[in-house]
């Protein structure tokens, strides 16, 4: 499954090794086992998407991806070494950036101010000169502004720059996060149901932005979606879960004539 | 002063590459003197500022620390100054040659402002190209006619989606060579062939700069005031857009004579924000702004407009009336919801204005009691509302293309915002009249502008003769010889009069559109319908009637307005359609429309035009199904025939008709709503009660 060398896409964009690996997880919460011995990788350059009925343990997943869980059993690859168990702060600074599928911003701050947290990671000036704000601080500040200014840029929420996020409509929360999360200048973006609860436009909107995303920064992608026609329109490969476990893993065409995959959203009964 | 032979110096030795001797022999004394040669030089047109690029490089000189052109990106106000413009065009230029624009070609624009388009306006023409902006929202098989008719073969396109578009039509358009985009955004993996970025161009210029700098002031210096400054396809409320050809001529004529009018200098400040494709933009952002000199404000985006309009604070202001309509509305919304006293505070100040602003603005006297009290809302009223609608610096602000409601036109002048009312038209390079200052009023559009004669024909039609007179309608001399006659008089298709006294044009509504009512009274119905418009909750008014023993009409509501209404007064609605059919607002538009019936039967010229039935549209009228055009005019002819069922069954005297009708979404697809409307009767004054009452 995981083979090592690069490859370029029907569209031209170059797909790299493997740089994150899931080795037989399980993760369990007391008795009740959210994802049962699922092993996958995730390579630079594409969309990787876990899709799954209600209940799958798609989260579970990307939790254990971002650190917030710990696995019982399993290993995390990352770069080539194995993950030790980690605090969610310490993945993030390994670069790996993510979204919430019920938004956690700063309600009562501006886009703008949201956006900047993103770039906390890059902020290294002392207590001083940050309190002062003077020197290192004044310079970082600057130069954090800019990179921030771009991705609102890119995003195109340039109009709501100042506008404090408690004010603005689901869909436009979803996009700050969205600039939050590309701020951090992620080598991985987690995205969990990043169009859940758009309408048509809003959904197409965020389609672009992620495709844009991955052409222009060269992001890795990994995504949690209901929506399948989203999904296989989207990624290069497809993790399918059901039940904690994974019935399916391969590019849209591959999972969609899978049967198991096919019976899972279907429905067939179960003996 | 060194600083001043040095640009002199720069300027000689300019003027001498380019070979002309008339410029070595002037040796200035001092910087106003200098200013005085240029400009004495330029009001001459002489054969050195015979063109838009010919402006450039007196600019780049003259002015060339000063800003030319500001961009908001990145959240900062990015600068030109015109030095810098002048490289960024030559680089731009050079890069088209290298591509091989060839002189004579056309050039398409399509985008929305910025610094860039302009850029490739002024370099196409440098190169003796014709430049062709084209509306950026335009459907692609309106682009495709546009190209094809001009036989365009390169275009300057904004993003992707500009791109997608030309890409669509472009087996269709044979002549079509190369395609250059601003923004590389999602376009990396496209076919680059005949794909080119802008500032890839601007390098291979700048490289290729000892190659074909030679070609370029060739081409430079053989642009004469004939040659065509610039291609613009007219709107067009009938049939296909025109391609209307100005010269150099047209242009900077008209630039220099409307500077003049109004005072315009080099420190001037516009927004520019309104679509590139129109003339309008074209005199503002290029012909004026290059012959004075003034700044050019790009928007960051069309959503923060507003935002940056307050940054800017410009001095010099266009809007359509639409503008300052929705800008109106938004204010009095957001005092709807203010705190008592504030909402107290506004209402007195705002009446004072209302009864003194408009003759302290005009210089008239005022009693010193008012002017103090004036002065007293200045400070705590106008002066903030102004600054946050932007219009805190406006020294002279211009309305046209509509006619705009005397109650908002009065509100701004209050204020005291120099707003002013102008009527001109492509054809004629923008300036027919306009209002000078201290004769402003909401019912005229001014004076003739200078150097424009007009002469009224007996059917009420205007027509105009003047330096600004458009040259032809490209590739189509049958359009041109109906429009403009041997002795350059052009037909405005606008029926009007000059009112005795003050010497002002009033315009009365399209010519064409003028008809006759069964009893042969006149039918005028953009003057009804511009009564109804000037109701906050009415967006657009559509009247029938030419022919026929009475009038009705179509109306739509402004769902800003209506929708605040409603939430005011608990009234829950899940649509345009639904709100549109709501009992109360059909209520309401009934009572506007015959507060309007009586205002007509004042004039026993125009009683006929009483409205005895209407409806409330279940769509909002859009360019996007052909409605209206792109500058929002309503097409007449295609609403008739669009809702011919609706209008038969106004005349047939039906409460209730079903109907389904085709919308077209922004992306091109295709569907269809379907509605129950409900008709109805409104009051009219009886025209032969109103004779016996006298």
């Amino acid at each position: 499954m995981s083979t090592q060398e690069s490859y370029v896409t029907e569209d031209g964009r170059t797909i790299g090794p493997t740089v994150m690996e899931m080795k037989n997880i399980t993760l369990r919460f007391g008795g009740v086992k959210a994802i049962t011995d699922i092993s996958f990788d995730i390579r630079e350059g594409e969309i990787r998407a876990i899709i799954g009925p209600n209940g799958a343990g798609k989260s579970s997943m990307l939790n254990v991806i971002s650190g917030f869980y710990v696995p019982q059993e399993g290993e995390v690859w990352y770069k080539g070494a194995k993950r030790p168990p980690m605090k969610p702060y310490e993945v993030a600074q390994q670069g790996i950036a993510r979204t919430f599928q019920n938004i956690a911003l700063f309600e009562g701050m501006t886009v703008l101010d949201n956006v900047m947290t993103g770039r906390m990671r890059q902020m290294n000036a002392g207590l001083l000169s940050q309190a002062i704000w003077m020197g290192k601080a004044q310079q970082e500040e600057v130069e954090n502004r800019e990179f921030v200014e771009k991705i609102i840029d890119f995003l195109e929420i340039q109009a709501i720059r100042k506008t404090p996020v408690g004010r603005l409509p689901y869909g436009l929360k979803k996009r700050v996060e969205l600039a939050r999360a590309l701020a951090a200048e992620p080598s991985i973006l987690l995205l969990d149901e990043p169009m859940a609860g758009m309408n048509v436009e809003e959904k197409e909107d965020m389609s672009r932005f992620i495709l844009d995303m991955n052409d222009e920064f060269g992001t890795t992608i990994a995504l949690i979606e209901h929506d399948m026609g989203v999904v296989m329109d989207l990624s290069d490969r497809v993790v399918v879960m059901d039940y904690g476990k994974k019935i399916g893993d391969g590019t849209p065409d591959e999972v969609r004539n899978n049967q198991a995959v096919i019976d899972a959203y279907l429905g067939v009964a179960h003996d | 002063m060194g600083n001043v032979q040095e640009k002199v110096d720069r300027e000689v030795l300019i003027r001498t590459l380019e070979g002309e001797e008339s410029f070595r022999r002037f040796q200035p004394a001092a910087a106003g003197e200098w200013e005085e040669y240029i400009l004495a030089q330029s009001s001459q047109a002489t054969g050195g500022l015979a063109s838009v690029p010919a402006l450039l490089q007196r600019n780049a000189t003259l002015y060339a620390d000063k800003d030319a052109y500001r961009e908001k990106e990145f959240g900062i106000w990015q600068r030109w100054t015109w030095a810098e413009t002048e490289k960024e065009i030559e680089a731009l230029a050079l890069g088209l040659i290298n591509l091989g624009v060839e002189e004579g070609d056309f050039v398409a624009i399509i985008g929305r402002n910025r610094p860039y388009f302009y850029w490739s306006m002024v370099a196409a023409q440098s190169v003796g190209a014709v430049p062709v902006p084209v509306y950026n929202d335009s459907a692609a098989e309106e682009m495709e006619y546009i190209l094809g008719h001009c036989g365009a073969k390169y275009a300057i396109v904004e993003d992707q989606e500009q791109v997608d578009k030309i890409i669509e039509i472009q087996e269709h358009l044979h002549q079509f060579k190369h395609m250059i985009y601003i923004d590389p955004r999602g376009l990396r993996k496209y076919d680059h062939h005949a794909l080119h970025e802008f500032s890839h161009i601007q390098n291979q210029g700048r490289a290729a700069y000892d190659e074909w700098i030679t070609d370029l002031q060739e081409r430079r210096a053989k642009l004469t005031y004939d040659s065509t400054c610039v291609m613009l396809y007219t709107s067009g409320t009938t049939g296909k857009p025109k391609g209307v050809v100005l010269s150099n001529r047209n242009v900077i004529e008209s630039a220099k004579n409307s500077s003049e009018f109004d005072n315009l200098g080099a420190g001037e400040e516009i927004l520019a924000y309104l679509p590139m494709a129109w003339v309008g933009d074209f005199i503002f952002s290029i012909g004026q702004a290059y012959w004075t000199g003034f700044c050019v404000n790009c928007p960051e985006s069309p959503d923060t407009m507003m935002t940056d309009l307050r940054e800017i604070g410009p001095t010099y202001y266009f809007a359509p009336p639409r503008v300052f309509e929705t800008q109106l509305t938004n204010v009095m919304i957001r005092m709807e919801d203010a705190g008592p006293l504030k909402r107290r505070m506004f209402r007195y100040f705002m009446d004072l204005a209302k009864k003194v602003g408009p003759n302290i603005l005009d210089g008239k006297p005022v009693g010193g009691m008012d002017k103090l009290k004036y002065k007293l809302g200045e400070f705590f009223v106008y002066g903030p509302l102004k600054d946050t609608l932007g219009f805190g610096r406006v020294r002279v602000g211009y309305t046209a293309g509509e006619a705009i409601g005397p109650e908002i036109f009065e509100f701004y002048r209050s204020l005291g915002i120099n707003l002013k009312q102008l009527y001109g038209q492509t054809e004629a390079t923008v300036f027919i009249t306009a209002q000078p200052d201290g004769e402003v009023r909401a019912d005229t559009v001014g004076v003739p502008s200078p150097d424009v004669e007009i002469k009224i024909a007996d059917n009420g039609e205007i027509f105009y003769r003047s330096p600004g007179t458009f040259v032809e309608y490209y590739n189509n001399p049958e359009s041109t010889a109906s429009t403009k006659d041997a002795e350059g008089w052009v037909a405005t298709g606008d029926a009007g009069f000059f009112e005795e006294g003050s010497g002002h044009l009033r315009i009365i509504d399209r010519a064409k559109d003028v008809g006759k009512m069964a009893d042969g009274s006149m039918f005028a119905p953009k003057y009804v319908e511009n009564k109804l418009k000037f109701y906050p909750d009415i967006l657009e008014a559509v009247l029938f009637g030419n022919g026929k023993e009475n009038c009705v009409a179509f109306i739509n509501i402004d769902l800003t307005a209506v929708g605040n209404w409603a939430e005011r007064n608990n009234i829950a609605y899940a649509s345009y359609q639904e709100l549109a059919g709501h009992p109360k607002v059909l209520d309401s538009i009934q009572s506007h429309v015959e507060t309007v019936n009586k205002s007509v039967a004042a004039d026993p010229m125009l009683a006929g035009c009483q409205i005895h039935r209407f409806l409330v549209l279940h769509k909002e009228l859009d360019a996007d199904d052909g409605e209206m055009t792109r500058t929002r005019k309503v097409r007449r002819v295609i609403v008739a025939d669009k809702f011919k069922d609706l209008v038969d069954a106004l005349y047939d005297g039906s409460t209730t008709v079903s109907t389904e009708t085709e919308v077209t979404y922004e992306d091109g697809r295709k569907g269809s709503i379907k509605a129950t409307l409900e008709l109805r009767d409104a009051a009219v004054v009886s025209t032969a009660a109103k004779v016996a009452a006298e």
